[in-house]
């Protein structure tokens, strides 16, 4: 549905995105993930067809979004991250415009315009000046807006930035549900976001692609380290002596745990390879220590993007 | 063509439901008025729109930017151009819906005067003719000078700097007559030829020469088009 190739943007001489390359199936939510300044709105905006990649071409719906700009922005629903609107308009005129502008009948806008504000939830500022509403409120407006012509694919930047909260929680759960008809692009420097709304991520930085994959996929994958946490009654130590002598062990660290005095949590970092958890519990129980709790812990979103970014690990793309 | 109307028809609604095209249209008429109970006051009152309504026109300098400084410049300033590019409209489309509303808000402030029309109907015997010919050509007058705010408008995210750079052109459009008077020749001719103010004399005068017509028109067109371009190059940037 979605096809970039090689897509690089130069502002000036500055390159915001180099070599740009992923496709975006029908009905697929992909998350767009990535620190500020990494180049997720410009690759957004040339989507979009709102500003042409320097080389490299993309489309959407299997028109070129440079070459057959129009046809192609027909199949597209867009919120930029400044959810541009007109603040001296009123919610349902804003609406009429829009859908006139992207070639709506009359009788099919007025029918959209009663379905998205009771799917936005906007039944109760209908009348209202979208300059008096609330941050929250005028996101709604702004999906709302992207969302009236139905179409195939909807490209969302930063959608929750900005808003309370209880509002973040209900804008999430808008997208989700309308990730289900859409084929949707999601970009959010919220890490939990992602895995919440989208089947696969897209992790930019620096203008570059540096993984592809499903949220869980990634977390298993980028495990180049593998943690275990476990929790042990007996001398400190000489258990992280004990631990560290496991072949593949290379770290062990006490974790402060105030709750008990009673026992200690470790957390231990191995090599990649084979299961370290039996050696573990095998090497602990040995000594007649007490193991209480032994637990494989993955990384979270948060700490891949962190690696990632940080580190800027390459990694082969699936 | 729908999209082109659904966009003017938009603005000129912004037009009349905020005070601007509220304020501008007093404005004129303070003016226009000022310069109307002037001439009917004189000594040798004539009984014709040409003697008020050709200063009028030099208000466009004034209005026109004033009516066009928002329509592109707002856009850009709000981001809301992102929305209406993205959407499945040509660059010319929006330029011309907007410059079609532009052009209504125009027409209907210069329409405000067909009251002292009607004044001097009532008390004196003008020629028809050249009262209409002075309207045809205080509209392509003010349509030409749309057309350069409105261009000034997309050149800038600034709606001050768009009025500023729009007013500053057209002071120079009109008034460049005046230099031409201090030449002769060929040079003469040209500077002329480009005023905006020495084509529209003729009109008051109860004369439509075609080259005139066409003057107003291809100004408008030429700026128009510079206009899309000016549009097209801010997506390049």
């Amino acid at each position: 549905m979605i096809e970039l190739d090689g897509v690089t943007k130069y502002y000036g001489n500055y390159p915001a995105i180099t070599d740009i390359t992923f496709r975006v199936e029908k009905g697929e939510a992909v998350g767009f993930l990535g620190p500020n300044g990494a180049g997720k709105s410009t690759t957004m905006k040339i989507i979009t067809g709102f500003i042409p990649p320097t080389s490299g071409t993309c489309s959407v719906a299997e028109y070129d979004i440079v070459n057959q700009s129009i046809y192609a922005r027909r199949h597209i629903g867009y919120l930029p991250e400044t959810v541009p609107l007109y603040a001296d308009m009123a919610v349902s005129d804003y609406l009429r415009f829009m859908g006139k502008i992207r070639g709506m009948s009359r009788e099919r806008i007025k029918s959209r315009i009663s379905e998205v504000i009771e799917i936005c939830r906007l039944q109760d500022y209908r009348q209202s000046y979208i300059g008096k509403l609330s941050k929250g409120y005028r996101q709604r407006v702004g999906i709302a807006q992207s969302i009236l012509h139905e179409p195939d694919v909807l490209v969302l930047d930063e959608p929750t930035i900005g808003i309370d909260p209880i509002q973040v929680v209900e804008t999430r759960n808008l997208i989700r549900d309308l990730a289900g008809e859409h084929t949707l692009i999601v970009s959010t420097h919220i890490l939990p976001e992602v895995s919440m709304i989208c089947e696969r991520v897209i992790i930019i930085h620096e203008g570059q692609i540096v993984a592809v994959d499903r949220p869980e996929n990634l977390a298993t994958r980028l495990r180049g380290v593998e943690r275990i946490e476990i929790d042990v009654r007996g001398p400190s130590k000489e258990i992280i002596a004990a631990v560290k002598d496991v072949e593949g062990v290379s770290g062990v660290e006490r974790k402060p745990n105030p709750g008990s005095a009673d026992f200690t949590t470790y957390e231990i970092e191995g090599t990649r390879g084979g299961d370290l958890r039996a050696l573990i519990a095998a090497s602990v129980v040995q000594k007649g220590w007490n193991l209480l709790r032994l637990q494989a812990v993955g990384m979270t979103l948060e700490e891949i993007f962190l690696r990632l970014t940080t580190t800027e690990e390459q990694l082969p793309e699936s | 063509m729908r999209t082109t109307m659904a966009i003017a028809w938009k603005e000129l609604q912004v037009y009349f439901t905020t005070p601007t095209a509220y304020i501008i249209g007093a404005m004129f008429l303070i003016y226009a008025g000022i310069i109307f109970v002037l001439d009917i006051t004189s000594q040798t009152p004539e009984a014709s729109v040409r003697s008020f309504i050709l200063p009028s026109s030099t208000f466009f300098i004034l209005l026109s930017p004033l009516l066009t400084m928002r329509l592109l410049a707002e856009e850009q300033k709000l981001g809301t151009m992102e929305l209406l590019l993205t959407a499945p409209v040509r660059d010319w489309e929006v330029v011309i819906g907007k410059y079609l509303a532009s052009l209504g808000a125009l027409i209907a402030t210069i329409a405000l005067t067909v009251y002292y029309v009607i004044m001097i109907y009532s008390f004196g015997d003008p020629d028809t003719g050249p009262v209409l010919s002075a309207y045809l050509g205080v509209i392509l007058y003010g349509a030409a000078a749309l057309s350069i705010g409105l261009l000034a408008s997309s050149l800038s995210s600034n709606q001050l700097v768009s009025s500023v750079v729009g007013m500053g052109t057209l002071l120079v459009l009109t008034f460049v007559d005046e230099i031409g008077a201090r030449l002769s020749g060929v040079p003469a001719d040209i500077i002329n030829n480009i005023s905006l103010r020495v084509h529209f004399s003729d009109f008051s005068r109860g004369i439509i020469d075609t080259s005139n017509i066409v003057y107003y028109i291809s100004i408008i067109a030429v700026v128009l088009f510079l206009t899309v371009r000016s549009l097209e190059t801010r997506r390049w940037r």
